[in-house]
């Protein structure tokens, strides 16, 4: 330990380092580099039990999703109207549907087009959003204005009318589609209005961002706007759309199934989905009968927007940790 | 303040302007004749199709359409439907409807809603609170209509405690099922705006302040934490008027309500282009105005907002 010189006349009020030598908590690595907030963020999630409720339930979803054919021996598409109703038996333990299908079979195989849609179209929005309204809060003046504009003349118009509108004109001109056509119909239709939430949520987060002082510091160390704005505004900016854009997964599967009920989700003819079955049932619960036909898909439907739900807010407490229970 | 007011409704106007245009473009682009479907099996006639063009301006370019339009719908003309019937008059007959469907589930919601969040926000963490949780949770996570059905059979149909449709002519009691149904998905968005809002408001500083001069715990959270907590509601009951109507697509086609959901909904199915612009319109104007309401609400809740 070098001896620390004193002046004449000085005096030392402070006890020489070895009187008292640095404890363990007051080394710092200063050759680590600096945890970001997602590490930050990441650590916190692990830690909560939210976290790994809604995860194990999208861990089962997405099996689902991927291999349906585990689960079950029976053909979705196939129906036997003589089954109409049938009770279960052997190898379709949830009965049939009125149309003779295997309400088990169909309601796995259903998974997948109805998460395609809900992520899909929050991919869609994400990336539009994040784009223009990182460009919005950045850049701000013209940009800002005519960006902004455009957004609010979008928000303005109610999304599920304008859902309608759009999914009839196709419809129209393009009625004979496979299953990836008619996803991503109801996936544009849908993205096409609901974009301006992120981007309002996005051009909010840049422009607090933009002024703090990480990013001074970032110019003074000679990084461009460019670098600034990709490498440091947008990865920090981000935490608010990714809360929102779990939430808005779950809220796109629910917009689907309320789209087919209209008859202007995916076509029955094609595409097997949990809005579709819930839709065609509804005949039978105006009876009172065959509750569960509709039942079923419905609650596999809940559990899985339930978990993008979940997962949101795991997400949110993980960024903001003040907005935990004090 | 008039000045604002003034400030805001001109700034409505690209917005209006911008909506209209993006319907008005997407259903009279599309392809197909409107009125080659007017002559049904009879053959096609070309002067009398002419002359019907020229009456609902079809042979004019887009744009001009849509000036005549804006120009009309100006002076609360919204022309003719292709069954010859001024779209006004259908819209007359609708709107009245929708609107107090509306604002019965905006209402119920806010009533609900609000009461329910305050009570889980003071007590969080406890029995009530964990319930509403949940309860919010599964209906979001529950399309609308499936809620819709089950409440009509269960009050409507095996209960027979309310009329399970509701028919051409309506009445406010009739309403009071599928207005609740309309309301449910927002009375849980509202539910939870407000419990986090409390129980932020709740460790707030003037909040510790209040209670140090001694005021009753009921005057606190009266004046001092729901005063504070109810802007953001107040924000999203705003933006939600215009989703209720819209969202009444929905409740209206479960509850046969002669509505504007309804009338939309027909109108773009069988093509009826001039009713589905206007429809559209009307929703596009009440969101627009219920946000401004929204906004001169502020000053009322915050005194500390002033409109310059």
């Amino acid at each position: 330990m070098p001896e620390i010189a004193t002046r004449p006349g000085q005096q030392r009020f402070v006890a020489p380092l070895d009187e008292t030598p640095l404890q363990d908590v007051d080394s710092v690595d200063l050759s680590a580099a600096p945890e970001s907030q997602w590490k930050e963020a990441w650590k916190r999630m692990r830690k909560s039990p939210l976290f790994w409720i809604s995860g194990t339930l999208l861990l089962v979803v997405a099996i689902v999703v991927a291999f349906p054919g585990l689960f079950t021996n029976a053909d979705p598409s196939y129906e036997n109207l003589s089954d109409s109703l049938a009770p279960a038996r052997e190898g379709h333990p949830l009965g049939f549907t009125q149309q003779g299908g295997d309400v088990w079979a169909r309601t796995l195989y259903g998974a997948r087009a109805s998460v395609a849609v809900g992520v899909f179209a929050t991919l869609f929005v994400t990336i539009v959003g994040v784009i223009t309204g990182a460009m919005a809060g950045f850049f701000g003046g013209w940009v800002d204005s005519v960006i902004s504009r455009l957004s609010d003349i979008f928000f303005s118009i109610p999304l599920l009318l304008a859902a309608i509108v759009v999914i009839s004109i196709i419809n129209n001109v393009w009625p004979e589609r496979q299953f990836w056509g008619s996803v991503f119909v109801v996936v544009g239709a849908l993205a096409l209005f609901a974009w301006p939430q992120i981007t309002r949520q996005m051009r909010g987060a840049v422009l607090t961002v933009k002024n703090l002082e990480f990013v001074d510091a970032a110019t003074a160390i000679g990084a461009s706007r460019w670098k600034n704005l990709v490498r440091h505004i947008v990865p920090n900016a981000m935490a608010p759309v990714i809360v929102t854009a779990t939430i808005t997964l779950g809220v796109f599967i629910v917009a689907e199934a309320t789209l087919s009920f209209l008859g202007l989700g995916l076509p029955r003819s094609s595409v097997v989905s949990w809005g579709n079955d819930i839709a065609a049932a509804q005949v039978l619960v105006r009876s009172g009968q065959h509750l569960e036909v509709m039942f079923v898909p419905a609650t596999a439907l809940a559990i899985t927007v339930l978990a993008f739900i979940l997962l949101g807010d795991a997400v949110r407490e993980a960024f903001d940790p003040k907005a935990r229970k004090k | 303040m008039w000045w604002y007011v003034g400030k805001r409704l001109l700034q409505t106007i690209p917005v209006i302007l911008g909506a209209t245009f993006i319907i008005y473009a997407l259903v009279f682009l599309r392809p197909g004749d409107p009125i080659a479907g007017l002559f049904g099996e009879k053959p096609v006639n070309e002067g009398v199709k002419a002359q019907i063009e020229a009456q609902y301006n079809l042979d004019k370019p887009f744009l001009v359409q849509w000036l005549l339009f804006l120009k009309g719908a100006v002076t609360g003309d919204f022309g003719n439907s292709y069954t010859g019937r001024p779209v006004m008059e259908l819209v007359q007959q609708a709107f009245p409807v929708t609107i107090t469907l509306a604002l019965m589930a905006l209402a119920i919601e806010m009533v609900l809603g609000i009461v329910a969040g305050t009570i889980a926000g003071l007590r969080r963490g406890g029995l009530f609170d964990s319930t509403m949780l949940v309860t919010s949770l599964v209906v979001i996570a529950v399309p609308i209509f499936v809620f819709g059905f089950v409440l009509q059979l269960i009050f409507g149909v095996k209960l027979g405690w309310v009329s399970p449709t509701v028919g051409g002519d309506w009445s406010v009691s009739k309403l009071i099922l599928p207005a609740f149904v309309l309301g449910l998905v927002s009375f849980a968005y509202v539910l939870r705006l407000t419990r986090t809002s409390v129980a932020e408001n709740l460790s707030t500083d003037h909040v510790r302040t209040a209670r140090a001069k001694g005021l009753s715990e009921r005057q606190v959270v009266k004046n001092h934490v729901l005063r504070n907590s109810l802007i953001p509601v107040v924000t999203f009951l705003g933006v939600d008027l215009g989703a209720l109507m819209a969202g009444a697509v929905v409740t209206e086609s479960i509850f046969n309500i002669p509505g504007v959901g309804n009338l939309a909904y027909n109108a773009i199915k069988r093509g009826e282009n001039p009713t589905v612009v206007s429809v559209v319109t009307i929703m596009v104007l009440v969101y627009v105005l219920a946000s401004l309401l929204v906004d001169l609400l502020y000053a009322w809740l915050d005194p500390r907002i002033r409109y310059a």
